[in-house]
């Protein structure tokens, strides 16, 4: 193989276990220098894990790290930065109140002491290079999520790296900063560095990478050069078998007003404004997507129509199905709005944090919603376990048994025992954020019909997605979100990524996005 | 990279949950590893031979009818602690207050006692002693309840402060009803007419006692398993956010568990001052507030396994106190072998949680 001699990183073999979850089995792959590779898997294929063993957070139980042809052993991140190494994590590792070039230089030695501002101009040099556009004295909690991943990518660069490892990195971004962010890997590449980046998005797979290895519940299945595959191939390849890729829109029938917000304004506990002057309707028999940057307000506006977060201003009005009843959620209790008639179901974004208790079995996250039935001072732990089983069969979960604690059950099994158990409420509105986060393939798609059905049993729908592909396959409007305050409202049908991406960063303010 | 570098020999890893035949195994082998530990510290610091210490140990707890009976009572006790603070621990409520509470519930029976015994019919005294004792357990509980509910408060500071409260109360009381007048010393309240005791049943003084644990133990068992009550405080206790998003009230959940907490705190302070002690003194409590912490905790919250970690860590008590007595040794050296007995029961539960895994020192070759 002409590839040995000139990898840059080579792994022989890497086996690691947790327990009896085997992460990573026998996989072996290697990365060149001026190229990028991309690690493609659905979620819980060990592609963290693998990367987790170059930079030193975990060590393989077998198998071996060759860098440079030379057999690494690397113990700890430092070890890995020794072998200049550099991770960008998912999740940044950064001092808030810090300026970026603090954070840059942070536990670092350098020759000649601490001296900011010679450290800034370093910075500065490094970002002309690639292309950053950075203020090297700006605080950190004055930045947008895509300037705190340059600062992490830049302070990897600044200690010398030439091996860099990116872990889902454009999770948090939009449409635009990810062709920026693309830009800027490209110009590392043709610097003369190895780039990994680990994905499960396809469309950046094939627009960025020149080679790409797929891993498939901790195995290697193989790796293909991007110039000669497709999406399909790559799918086939993630998931073991072939999958249409294709929602079912169906018109929606007869929709009617459901839910009616009105120039809803509330503040977090710090007294900043996070929902700004906030209108829209949702119908029934059609699902409302919302689009928006993670964290732009769309915890707080679901939170807020389900009675979990006060209200500022504004009214939340609801539409009985039958009678046309109208009757105003706003400052009502998630109780009170139960005992209303108004049948609400929330599938929320933290799901063991929130949707269910991680350490109950199925049965008690079943009777989370009915337990309080009935005037006995006991629970009935009879109909919680007969929906748990129905809902085990209807949608596949995996799982031992009944009493089988939720937290111990993967992702997608987690995800369908909280819509199983919203969906079996029968509601007439249905909110659901991230739903698919974290999902594989499969389950993904599974989601995405339960709320077609929804939808077509004349159930408005409100779904708060980050993919906007899948935005656009699903939805009937897409309402977008920047800020706090509604940038736009757009029909699923007609609308374009791009469109929608600067309708994310749009602010009618001075502050935006860059 | 020049250096050689070497990888580590072992890392620790999480297990799946066990069988639970095999976590016994482990927690039996930790206490008999916990004895070999004691016996080598014996022999080394005393010279004795560590047989006839377990020996003496074991008399001590069962040697005559008397002691098997205080055990029990002792056993008892602990337990009605112990059942009083579970649900506030299992609602992640950190009450170390009881010890507070335990003595503000006996500081009311001991008022009803020596302000109105003899004075008022046995029935309406003994009715006035449940509800003063209930009520200032319940009292002492709910001040620190309120304040976390409302404004957050940390309730581990808050409930230890009050604990302190409570001690200079009765000392302060103690002074006031103190008698001869200025001894310091309450002595037995009421020895001739016996007014507010607890009646013995069958000639057994502490038999009352012990049937009132008993029903508590049951009870507790059954409402934090059964009860929609229970219900709420496991979902409070694993997380508030899924509690308010289900709609249930937190702050109503916190304050009227530590109401229940407190009360049965209470009927502790009452078992002990009117069924046990006849008097009230800065130590009537005995540290059981804070013991009882370990109890529930050993048990997993489980009133039935309660029982049997109240009895371990009485059993080990009674015959700490026996073998220092006989063998002529400081008394600190009792607790120098419970120490480290309980070490290794709580030291179990990382064997029991996690495995170690030692690496094969030949690198590249594969084990089977």
């Amino acid at each position: 193989m002409e590839e040995q001699k000139n990898a840059a990183i080579e792994l022989r073999n890497i086996t690691k276990t947790f327990g009896k979850v085997v992460a990573n089995k026998n996989v072996s792959l290697c990365v060149n220098r001026g190229e990028i590779l991309s690690i493609l898997g659905e979620n819980g294929s060990g592609k963290t894990t693998l990367m987790n063993m170059i930079s030193g957070i975990y060590f393989p139980d077998e198998g071996q790290i060759f860098i440079d042809g030379k057999e690494a052993i690397i113990a700890s991140p430092k070890d890995a930065f020794d072998y200049k190494i550099g991770m960008i994590h998912q999740h940044f590792k950064l001092v808030d109140v810090f300026s970026a070039t603090e954070n840059i230089v942070l536990g670092f030695e350098e020759e000649g002491g601490y001296n900011i501002r010679r450290s800034a101009e370093r910075i500065l040099a490094i970002s002309e290079q690639y292309g950053f556009h950075l203020d090297p004295m700006k605080k950190v909690y004055e930045m947008s999520v895509s300037e705190k991943q340059m600062v992490e990518i830049i302070k990897v660069l600044y200690r010398g790296a030439d091996i860099l490892i990116l872990d889902e990195p454009t999770a948090v971004l939009t449409p635009q900063e990810t062709r920026n962010l693309f830009d800027i890997l490209r110009r590392m590449r043709e610097d003369g560095k190895a780039i990994v980046i680990i994905t499960h998005k396809l469309h950046e797979v094939l627009s960025l990478s020149d080679r790409v290895s797929v891993l498939r519940k901790g195995e290697y299945i193989g790796t293909v050069e991007t110039a000669k595959t497709n999406e399909a191939e790559l799918t086939e390849m993630m998931v073991g078998k072939k999958v249409s890729l294709n929602i079912e829109r169906s018109e929606p029938e007869n929709p009617k007003e459901r839910l009616v917000v009105r120039n809803v304004n509330c503040r977090d506990r710090n007294g900043v404004q996070i929902l700004k002057d906030v209108s829209f309707t949702a119908r029934s028999g059609e699902i409302l997507g919302i689009a928006g940057i993670a964290g732009s307000g769309q915890r707080e506006l679901l939170e807020a129509i389900a009675g979990l977060q006060a209200l500022q201003s504004g009214e939340i009005f609801y539409y009985d199905p039958e009678t046309g009843e109208e009757s105003n959620l706003r400052d009502k209790t998630p109780l009170q709005i139960r005992d209303m008639g108004v049948r609400l179901s929330f599938v929320p974004e933290d799901r063991l944090g929130m949707g269910l208790v991680g350490n109950m079995d199925i049965t008690d996250n079943m009777m989370l919603r009915s337990y309080r039935s009935g005037k006995s001072v006991f629970v009935k732990r009879k109909p919680p376990r007969d929906l748990a089983q129905h809902i085990i069969e209807q949608l596949d979960v995996v799982t031992p048994s009944v009493n089988t604690p939720v937290r111990r059950l993967s992702g997608g099994n987690v995800q369908k025992v909280l819509v199983g158990r919203e969906i079996a409420a029968s509601p007439t509105v249905l909110m659901a954020a991230y739903p698919v986060r974290g999902l594989d393939i499969n389950s993904s798609y599974l989601i995405y019909n339960l709320l077609n059905r929804q939808k077509k049993a004349g159930v408005a729908v409100i779904f708060v997605g980050e993919d906007l592909d899948v935005l656009l396959e699903l939805c009937d409007r897409i309402m977008v979100i920047g800020s706090g305050k509604i940038t736009g409202m757009v029909d699923g049908r007609t609308a374009t990524k791009e469109q929608i991406g600067l309708l994310m960063t749009k602010t009618d303010g001075g502050e935006t996005h860059e | 990279m020049s250096k050689k570098k070497h990888e580590p020999k072992f890392h620790i890893a999480k297990r799946d949950a066990l069988d639970w035949w095999k976590s016994w195994l482990i927690r039996i082998c930790a206490v008999a590893a916990a004895l070999i530990v004691c016996a080598l510290v014996t022999v080394v610091l005393t010279g004795e031979n560590p047989i006839g210490v377990y020996v003496k140990m074991f008399e001590g707890a069962f040697g005559t009818k008397r002691r098997i009976w205080s055990l029990v009572q002792n056993i008892a006790m602990l337990l009605c602690v112990s059942l009083a603070v579970t649900p506030a621990f299992k609602m992640r409520f950190w009450n170390i207050g009881a010890e507070g509470q335990v003595l503000a519930g006996g500081l009311a029976t001991a008022a009803c006692m020596i302000l109105f015994g003899n004075k008022l019919p046995s029935v309406a005294l003994y009715a006035l002693m449940i509800i003063t004792s209930c009520l200032a357990g319940a009292v002492w509980a709910v001040i620190p309840a309120f304040f976390r509910a409302n404004w957050k408060t940390n309730e581990t500071l808050f409930t230890l402060m009050m604990n302190y409260i409570a001690i200079q109360l009765v000392s302060y009381f103690t002074y006031i009803w103190s008698v001869p007048k200025g001894s310091g010393q309450i002595g037995v309240i009421n020895q001739s007419t016996r007014s507010g005791w607890m009646p013995s049943l069958g000639g057994y003084d502490y038999l009352l006692n012990i049937l009132v644990v008993a029903g508590l133990t049951v009870f507790m068992f059954v409402y934090l398993r059964s009860s929609k009550q229970g219900y709420e405080i496991s979902v409070v206790g694993e997380s508030e956010n899924t509690a308010r998003y289900v709609g249930i009230d937190v702050k109503k959940v916190i304050i009227r568990t530590m109401l229940l907490s407190g009360a049965i705190c209470g009927i502790a302070g009452l078992l002990l001052v009117s069924g046990t002690d006849h008097t009230i003194t800065r130590d009537t409590a005995a540290g059981r507030g804070f013991t009882a912490i370990m109890v529930s905790w050993l048990a997993k919250f489980n009133p039935l396994y309660m029982v049997l970690t109240s009895f371990l860590i009485v059993f080990l008590q009674k015959g700490a106190i026996e073998i220092s007595t006989t063998f002529g040794l400081n008394s600190s050296f009792s607790d120098i072998l419970t120490g480290i007995i309980i070490f290794f029961i709580i030291g179990s539960e990382f064997f029991i949680n996690y495995t170690i895994k030692v690496h094969n020192s030949k690198k590249g070759e594969k084990e089977s």
